[in-house]
């Protein structure tokens, strides 16, 4: 092995710009091999030009980015020999059939016809699509689209995998689908390096998460780090009577002692909690005093409720944000 | 809480093709060129729309002129094919030229080149490829015009080798121009925009040429203009060679425009297509 440090991605002070807006402003990151590492934020925040920067796609303006141990712009095609992209749009061709994309991308990964051929058989059996093989890839559901898109990525196991956005825009089924396939990745030792929106997704499935924002990484950790930092999450609950509701929030922020807000809905109330135990009592505190409830929920914390905790605002305002140069 | 079915996608054909396997090694210059011909010969072979608007306005000029004006314009109709043939090849294969660009734009716009360029290949290669794939195409189209010229009557003085000849330099300065098409496609936001301004480049550059009539009648402006008209100059070649009358001037004039042209075009082309965005 050639590489020196034991990382799988090293960035330091990595900075792009498009333009008048700095996608990337000084990011720091380190990605541990073997693990799946989620890069958490809203859109525009800069994680697809990270991951461009990376997979060798854009040069950074300052700043070095080592993937594998191979500097991406001095060592680009050494990082291109072992890294694999699946993009946030279909980086598969529509006009071709699944099984002819397949086959291009294992012939321009070098293999011979015949194990070419081999491969994109095996790679659609196994992802489920061998039924629409020789089906062109526009008849294709979102979902189905995207696991070709990420068996392309596969067909010659990289050490590096890029996700970005893997499951924007998919069905809750078709997204569950694509969880099996990151984890069955990451138990088969590939290092995943993923870009969400969406906490949820980076919680059942990083092992650590940087949050960026606005081209900055403004937390890193492990996802109970990074949830603890928030706190349990969002408590609602739901007055049969509105009439109530001024009682009821006096009641609910002495026992919770965090602020309760007053909700647009005029039954509705809510309030971040930090102790989940102290719910339960809040809400027995409610029934005793004759607050009849229609609904309550306690969130998971969005990611949202993490930049508020985390930035002071909520997640995409300040408008100077454009949408990654993708 | 609901739980959401899933179909199990993940079994253990999964995890035997997820297992690590030797790298092979990698594919070579030629090899990765040849695997993007192969690309846009398929593609041509699922959106046939592509060739049968081109096709479908040389077979309608070719047999609209032949027969409204040809009598007219050369005393008879099959003298007019005679002049009007090779010009008709030309037109033809150089409107086709600009699917190149669409076609580049549009993996852009897509994300395909993305993955193509995050592979470990030799970097012109998706476009070198991509214009050999197209050549396929150019020499699709010659054949159903000069089969149609055939059919209607037409022999040309120059002979099969005459004809080969034409069709060759046709090729050679379609490659050339597509390369305009390419740098096009990169510059430009969507490819309907790459397809209208090629289109507003060529209609004027094949019209104003001595595609359909000698220039000798027109005024003098406009024969000047038709004079330095590479179209023309590419027209009066293959008429040459299709008519067995070719100078070593003609041809070699419409070369060295199809070389000055992937010279200027080709590494602009490169150029933007690595330094994109």
């Amino acid at each position: 092995m050639a590489w020196h440090s034991a990382l799988a991605v090293e960035v330091s002070g990595l900075v792009k710009t498009f333009g008048e807006t700095t996608a990337v402003d000084r990011v720091d990151l380190a990605v541990a091999p073997a693990i799946v590492h989620g890069l958490l934020g809203p859109n525009g925040a800069g994680k697809t030009t990270i991951i461009r920067v990376l997979a060798t796609l854009l040069r950074p303006d300052a700043g070095t980015a080592r993937v594998l141990g191979h500097d991406v712009v001095a060592e680009a095609d050494a990082v291109r020999g072992r890294v694999a992209l699946t993009g946030q749009y279909a980086s598969v061709d529509e006009d071709l059939t699944g099984w002819e994309n397949l086959v291009l991308l294992a012939r321009l990964l070098g293999l011979p016809h015949r194990q070419a051929r081999t491969r994109a058989g095996e790679l659609l059996d196994a992802f489920g699509l061998a039924e629409a093989a020789r089906r062109q890839v526009t008849t294709y559901s979102g979902g189905m689209r995207r696991r070709l898109d990420i068996a392309a990525s596969l067909i010659l196991p990289p050490q590096l995998l890029f996700l970005d956005e893997p499951t924007t825009g998919l069905d809750p089924r078709s997204r569950a689908q694509v969880w099996e396939l990151v984890r069955a990745l990451a138990a088969s030792g590939t290092t995943v390096l993923l870009t969400t929106q969406y906490l949820d997704e980076a919680d059942q499935l990083a092992d650590r998460i940087a949050v960026i924002d606005h081209g900055r990484v403004i937390a890193e950790g492990t996802p109970g780090q990074l949830k603890s930092s928030v706190g349990a999450g969002a408590l609602q609950v739901r007055l049969i009577d509105p009439e109530q509701r001024s009682q009821a929030e006096r009641l609910l922020s002495q026992t919770l002692q965090v602020a309760v807000h007053p909700e647009a809905d005029p039954a509705a109330l809510s309030a971040q909690v930090t102790d989940p135990h102290r719910v339960a009592l809040a809400l027995a505190e409610l029934a005793r005093a004759g607050v009849a409830l229609s609904e309550f929920a306690l969130g998971q914390p969005s990611l949202d409720e993490v930049f508020l905790a985390l930035t002071g605002r909520p997640a995409g305002t300040d408008a100077t944000t454009r949408e990654d140069a993708a | 809480m609901t739980t959401t079915p899933t179909t199990p996608v993940v079994d253990q054909t999964l995890g035997t093709a997820l297992s690590a396997r030797a790298r092979p090694p990698r594919a070579g210059a030629l090899s990765a060129t040849l695997t993007f011909a192969w690309r846009a010969l398929l593609k041509l072979r699922h959106v046939p729309e592509q060739l049968i608007d081109v096709i479908g306005t040389a077979i309608i000029f070719t047999l609209g002129f032949t027969y409204l004006f040809g009598g007219a314009l050369a005393g008879s109709t099959s003298q007019y094919l005679e002049f009007l043939l090779p010009g008709s090849l030309a037109m033809t294969v150089v409107l086709v030229t600009t699917y190149s660009g669409v076609t580049l734009n549009a993996d852009h716009t897509k994300g395909v080149s993305d993955r193509f360029q995050s592979l470990p290949i030799w970097r012109p290669a998706p476009i070198v490829g991509a214009l050999l794939g197209d050549t396929g195409r150019y020499l699709l189209a010659s054949t159903i015009v000069v089969v149609l010229g055939l059919v209607l009557g037409y022999r040309p003085d120059g002979g099969v080798l005459g004809v080969v000849a034409a069709v060759a330099l046709v090729l050679s300065f379609a490659f050339g121009l597509s390369w305009v098409w390419t740098t096009l496609g990169l510059v430009l936001r969507a490819p309907s925009a790459v397809n209208s301004l090629s289109l507003l480049v060529l209609f004027p550059l094949t019209l104003a040429s001595n595609i359909f009539v000698d220039s000798a009648t027109m005024p003098g402006w406009l024969q000047a203009f038709i004079d330095v008209n590479p179209i023309s100059h590419l027209v009066t070649a293959a008429r040459g060679l299709m008519g067995g009358t070719a100078t070593a001037g003609q041809v070699g004039w419409v070369l060295a425009a199809a070389a000055t042209l992937t010279a200027v075009f080709a590494p602009l082309t490169t150029h933007l297509y690595r330094n994109q965005r």
